[in-house]
Order: structure tokens, then sequence, then C-alpha cells
């Protein structure tokens, strides 16, 4: 049901067709600007952020730099109690392990909690594929999912979609699916929600299946953590009878403690709130309560690869909060469709062209996507160097260079000539001269910095249409350009 | 080769820059472990702000009710009587019981019939019950959270789930804490956790808040003072 992004025209196009469309525009400048505000609040209440943020970073760099004995001791924890542990290597063979785990169990349907992982791989498709439903039962997820749509946000993914177009998708394709919409439902997000409630319920009571991602994994216990708003979290992680969980490699913290960190600075960074209303922790499975059967299905597809990049694989630490995502000026102009992945925003323009490999169009266009600001890093509450991964990734696709694919070390051509030269150059005009006044305008803004400009002046203003700009860097991209790019041009 | 020993190969060959130095011994306990202790800095807060026993419990329900609880007070005393009435309020016929919750808890409210906690109930079962009564692990106070551990007076996790209301009662100030680490202390990691902050909630149309989508759509707490 949902789409997908093969054949994803390069971000310049997306960006160009998105900045068009007036209700995705205004919905995403109306959500960016009330998360970013809310939680600029949420994070002055606790007086020590900036340490809690250094220590979310270095637990995150020292996991990362001993990956391998964490993956061993947490695949030792989870079988120990009671859990069996599975490694996909890329996509396909997780998709194939799921689809198979799914099977012995002779049920045709599954329940499923949000998942950025699952997402990543296309589960729902290849499950579809077998004969396989799965349900998404986030109210978000089921808009996009009933709408055949995709998200375009990772916390709030129906964002693009106001709430009569969500009525009418309801009203519409309910039925279809289950318990119809309720007769003379209104858009009321209320009702809408009560809609969804209902609508839900009666698949959470049947199920036997239930799928689910983690926010975090400890390895000392073998703790799997999730963290959600609704509710349908839980109903996931404790109905079924079986529960299957598929997480990326790099979602491990090695202690118990180190949650503490983390339960501080996510629902924060992300939500905007001290907390958000439930996080479900279980270790294995508990006799007589939850699931009886649990499988992890640990996911590389691409995150080794990642890995061995030094500059880029701080992008592992992301704990998938989003707020780079709400306070970057082109996200809010181009919206999460153009960057032609599950993972939108900064994060996204580093980590699915690492992810993937930068050989498609739209890959090689993402690392562009960004004018440097730098406003993601800020707010990053795991300290990513965004802007600096970025540029590395730029010079990666312009020079190319040693990368390692699937494993393998393979030395990338300069993009030129390319077809994904031609699309990250025309990335690169979009984002950096477009319009041409833009230059002046970022000038003036830098050297008026204390005058914190509330919007660029003149043409600037089509493109930099975010009212309150993000701090100005203090030296304007246009002159990072010139300087970076000058400088490689003279050689 | 399988793809765990693959992917594993393909970890170790990732951080071949990664100083061996920097790798501590494979430890038994890594929260244990000096080196590990060494690689992360810890010097942010345990707690935030100074506050008395009374002030922390104040902060709690004061949060608890920022994120749309309810919140009762009352001492050992008087919570037979409030239980009863809160039921009563809400027109409850039936209510879900852990098998450990004190029976004096319900003492008093005579019209609910009591249905015991049970691995045997279907989820279309505990779908037709109107309330659940529970005790709690621990309590934060800064973010205004409850912690269900499926001790004995809490229940198995579906049972303050599928129902639309629970009551949660909470020891204070023995079971409250500040904060999210000196949570952490006190929990034990085997166990099933529930954190709860507040009733159910989305944001996901035009970001306007609703309570209640998939969990209970009442959160009522009772903080029960003198333990
Ligand atoms: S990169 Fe940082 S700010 Fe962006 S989603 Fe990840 S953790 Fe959050």
């Amino acid at each position: 049901m949902t789409g997908t992004f093969v054949g994803m025209p390069a971000f310049p196009k997306a960006a160009h067709d998105a900045v068009r469309n007036k209700t995705l525009r205004g919905n995403l400048r109306h959500a960016t600007h009330t998360i970013r505000d809310k939680r600029a609040r949420a994070v002055t209440e606790l007086e020590d952020w900036a340490r809690l943020r250094e220590a979310g970073k270095q637990i995150k760099d020292h996991t990362l730099h001993h990956l391998d004995r964490y993956l061993v001791q947490l695949e030792d924890a989870v079988t120990a109690a009671g859990g069996t542990v599975h490694w996909a290597a890329d996509a396909d063979e997780a998709n194939r392990i799921v689809t198979y785990l799914v099977k012995a169990t002779g049920e045709t349907e599954v329940v499923k909690v949000k998942s950025m992982a699952t997402q990543e791989i296309g589960l729902n498709e290849a499950l579809e594929a077998e004969g396989i439903h799965a349900y998404e039962t986030d109210l978000a997820e089921l808009i996009v999912q009933l709408g055949k749509d995709r998200p375009s946000h990772i916390l709030v993914p129906a964002i693009h979609r106001n709430r009569g177009e969500i009525r009418d998708i309801f009203k519409r394709e309910m039925g279809e699916w289950g318990r119809p919409a309720p007769d003379g439902l209104t858009d009321t997000p209320a009702e809408l929600a009560e809609a969804a409630r209902l609508h839900l319920r009666e698949k959470f009571l049947r199920a036997k299946v239930g799928i689910s991602g983690a926010n975090f994994m400890v390895a000392e216990t073998g703790t799997l953590v999730v963290v959600e708003s609704e509710g349908n979290g839980r109903m996931c992680l404790t109905l079924p009878e079986t529960l299957i969980s598929v997480v990326g490699i790099e979602k491990i913290v090695p202690t118990w403690r180190d949650l503490e960190v983390f339960l501080q600075t996510l629902p924060r960074s992300s939500t905007a709130e001290r907390m958000n209303p439930y996080t479900s922790m279980w270790t294995g499975t508990t006799d007589e309560d939850g699931p009886q059967t649990f499988h992890l299905v640990l996911i590389d597809n691409g995150r080794t690869d990642t890995l061995a990049d030094e500059v880029g694989r701080q992008a592992l630490r992301c704990i998938r909060c989003s707020a780079c995502l709400n306070v970057c000026p082109v996200y809010e102009r181009a919206g999460g469709h153009a960057y032609g992945s599950v993972y939108p925003g900064p994060i996204g323009a580093i980590l699915s062209p690492q992810l993937r490999g930068t050989e498609s169009e739209i890959d090689a266009s993402l690392p562009y996507a960004s004018s440097l600001c730098g406003a993601c890093y800020e707010v990053c509450p795991v300290a990513i160097d965004i802007p600096e991964v970025l540029v590395h990734l730029r010079e990666r696709v312009v020079e190319g260079g040693p990368v390692t694919r699937q494993g393998a070390k393979v030395v990338l051509k300069p993009a030129k000539g390319h077809a994904a030269e031609r699309a990250a150059m025309r990335a690169a005009r979009w984002a950096f001269s477009h319009p041409g006044a833009l230059r002046t305008g970022q000038r003036l803004a830098s050297r008026t910095r204390r005058l914190h400009p509330r919007s660029l002046p003149g043409p600037g203003q089509a493109w930099s249409a975010s009212r309150e700009m993000p701090a100005v860097p203090a030296e304007p991209f246009r002159d990072w350009w010139q300087r970076t790019r000058g400088g490689k041009d003279a050689k | 080769m399988s793809s765990r020993d693959l992917i594993l190969g393909r970890v170790r060959r990732a951080l071949a820059d990664v100083p061996k130095d920097d790798t501590p011994p494979v430890p038994e306990r890594p929260g244990r472990d000096p080196q590990y202790e060494q690689a992360v800095d810890r010097t942010y807060l345990r707690e935030h702000g100074d506050r008395t026993t009374e002030q922390t419990v104040d902060l709690l329900a004061e949060n608890l009710a920022d994120y749309r609880a309810i919140v009762h007070r009352t001492d050992n005393g008087g919570l037979p009587g409030v239980i009863a009435r809160l039921l009563a309020e809400r027109g409850s016929r039936t209510v879900l019981v852990p098998s450990g919750l004190p029976p004096e808890w319900l003492a008093e409210a005579a019209d609910a019939t009591r249905v015991p906690d049970s691995a045997a109930s279907t989820p279309h079962e505990l779908d037709e019950i109107d309330s659940v009564v529970t005790g709690c692990a621990v309590a934060i106070a800064e973010t205004g959270t409850i912690v269900l551990d499926g001790g004995p007076d809490q229940g198995r996790r579906r049972i303050t789930l599928v129902p639309d209301h629970h009551i949660c009662v909470v020891r204070v100030p023995g079971q409250v804490v500040s904060s999210v680490p000196q949570a952490l202390d006190r929990l034990d990691p085997a166990r099933p956790l529930t954190w709860i902050s507040g009733p159910s909630a989305t944001s996901d149309i035009e970001l306007d808040r609703v309570e209640g989508v998939h969990g209970p759509r009442t959160l009522e707490v009772v903080l029960v003072a003198g333990d």
C-alpha cells in the first residue's frame, strides 16, 4: 500500500515541485516552527543540557568504536533472556527472515508500530508480496498507509496532510481494511483520533504477531526500549503471541545506566516533552506476560559501510529525534518527500547517501540539499556535525575516492559528466544560488549577525520563506563555497 | 559464512583506524568496567534543582497534572474511599485487580465486580472491563512519570493498557524519586517496564494534541501519604 521511493527525481526537481505545493508548505512551516519553539523551552529546563549532549555523543562514539564486542554481548544477553537473535546483512535478507518468521506462525496479518528501520528495508511491501498484510498502527502512519502515500517527517509523518484530507482518506479507505469510519465523521482531530482508535482496536485485539523497531538496545542486559506517544506501541509489544523487532546494529548502548542520558535528551529533542507518554522496556520474554516468542533481527544494510568512513560514521550516533528537520530552512521549504528516502531533512542528507551510496541521482544530490547554516548541529542531542559530513560527502561526489560498499573497499570515480554529477550540480545551484540575489542576502545577513535578521531581503525571500532564519554562521556559505571550491579549482 | 560473521567482520574492518589502546578488555559487565567509566564524562546532574521531600512530591503532582493525569491526594485511611468514589463517578461496573493488590484498597468499592488479572483472559475480554486499579514501582517528579514493573500489585502489562480507565496508586514519599537517573537506579531491567507520563496522546493531525488514542484515555493517580 505504501508508495515507494524508487525512481525518485533528484532533490532539486522534487524540491522544486514541493515548494510550489502550498498546503505542504503551510503545514510544514506551522509544524516545524511550533515544535522548534517548544523544544527550545523543554531544553532550557535542564541546566545540564550541554553535558547531557556531550555524554550522549561519547556513549554513542564509544559504542561505535567497539561495536563488534557490544553486538556479541547484546546477542548473548537477549538469548539468555529467552529471545532469538537473527543477523541480516541487507534489506533483502532482513525481509526474508521476517517473512519466514511470520509464516512460521501461520498468520497472514501483523500489527506494526512505527519503525524507521522497517521502512528503510521496505518490509511492508515484501510481506505483502508473500500474502501477509502489515497494518501500521501509529495514527500518522495509518494516515500515510491508507492514503497510499509516503511519510514526510520522522516524528509527524503525515504532516503534509491537513484535517480535511485525513477525514476524506478515512471515509474512503477504512472500510476496505476493516472497521469503516463512523457515519458523519467530521474533521476535528479528536473525532479523527477516535475513528482511528476504533479501527485499530479490532486489529490489536486479534493480532497474533507484532513487529517493532527499537530506540535503544542495552548490551549488558539485552533490554530493548521503545519510546512512543499513542499506546499503539504497547499494544504491539504486549498483546501478540509473537514479537519480531527489526533494529539497526547502531542502536546499541553499552549499559543500563546509559539510558539515563537518552531518556532525558530524546523526548525533549523530539516531541519537546519532559517525557513522552509511554516508554516500554523488555528483556527477552516474561512468563505469562506479553509475547512468549521474541525475535530480534539485527540489520546492517549499509551501516558497516558508513562505519568505515571516519568522518561519516558520526551519522550512526543519530537517535532519530527529528530536531534537525524542524530547524532546517531547506527542509521547511522542500518538505520531506523531496529527500527521496525514509530519512528526510539534514540527517537524511547525510545518512541516505552513506547507507545507499551516491550512485543514483537522488543520493548524489542529497549532500547539496543544505545551505550549511549549521542549525542542525546546534540542536542535535548527540552533536552530529551534519555540515562537516555534508561537505565531506560533496567532495566524495565531485572528486571520487575510496569508499566501502557492502563491506568491500572500492574507489569511486569523480562524478564528472555523470548523471549524478549533473544532478548534484543542479542541486548545488538550487541550494546555493537560487535565486541569484540570495548571495547578497546571505552576505548582508552575515555582516549584520547581531541584528538577527528575521528574513532575507529582496528576492532571497522567495527561497528563505522561513521568517525566522536559524542563527547565521560567521562565514557566509557562499564565501565558504568560493574558498573551498575555489581553492580546489585552482589546483 | 553466516551473516553474523559477515557483519562482525565488516565491523572489525570498518574500525581498522580505531587505535588499539582505545580498546578496553572485554568486560564481564561493561557498566563496572573502569575504562568505559572513563570513556564517558558523566558530570551531568543526578537531579535538577534543590527540593525538600515535600516539594518533590508537589512537583510530581504538578507535572502529572501538566500532562493531563488527574491527581488525587489522600492518606492510608482515606485511600479505599477515594478509589470507591473514583470508580463510582466513572460508573465502572467491572474493575481489573492484580493478584497482589492490597485487598483493603478496594474495600469500599462495593458496586464494582472484581475481575482478577489472569493469563487466561483474552484481549477481547479485557476490552469489556471498565477500569483497572494498580500500584506502581516508582514515580519521577521531574517528568511526571509513573513506572510499572509488573510487580504483584501491578499485574501483567496488558491490564493497564486495554481498559479505558486506569487508577494508579503511588505511595509518597517512599516511591517518589526526583529524576530519570534516580529512577533507573531503582528499577530492575530484567522485569518488563512501562513508563507512563499522562494518558496516551497524539499530535499527528495538524499538531493538535488529542488525549487518548490507544491506551487508557483517563489516568488517575492517587498519591497516598504515610508509608
Ligand atoms: S541527526 Fe541529531 S538532530 Fe537529527 S534526528 Fe538524528 S539525533 Fe536528532
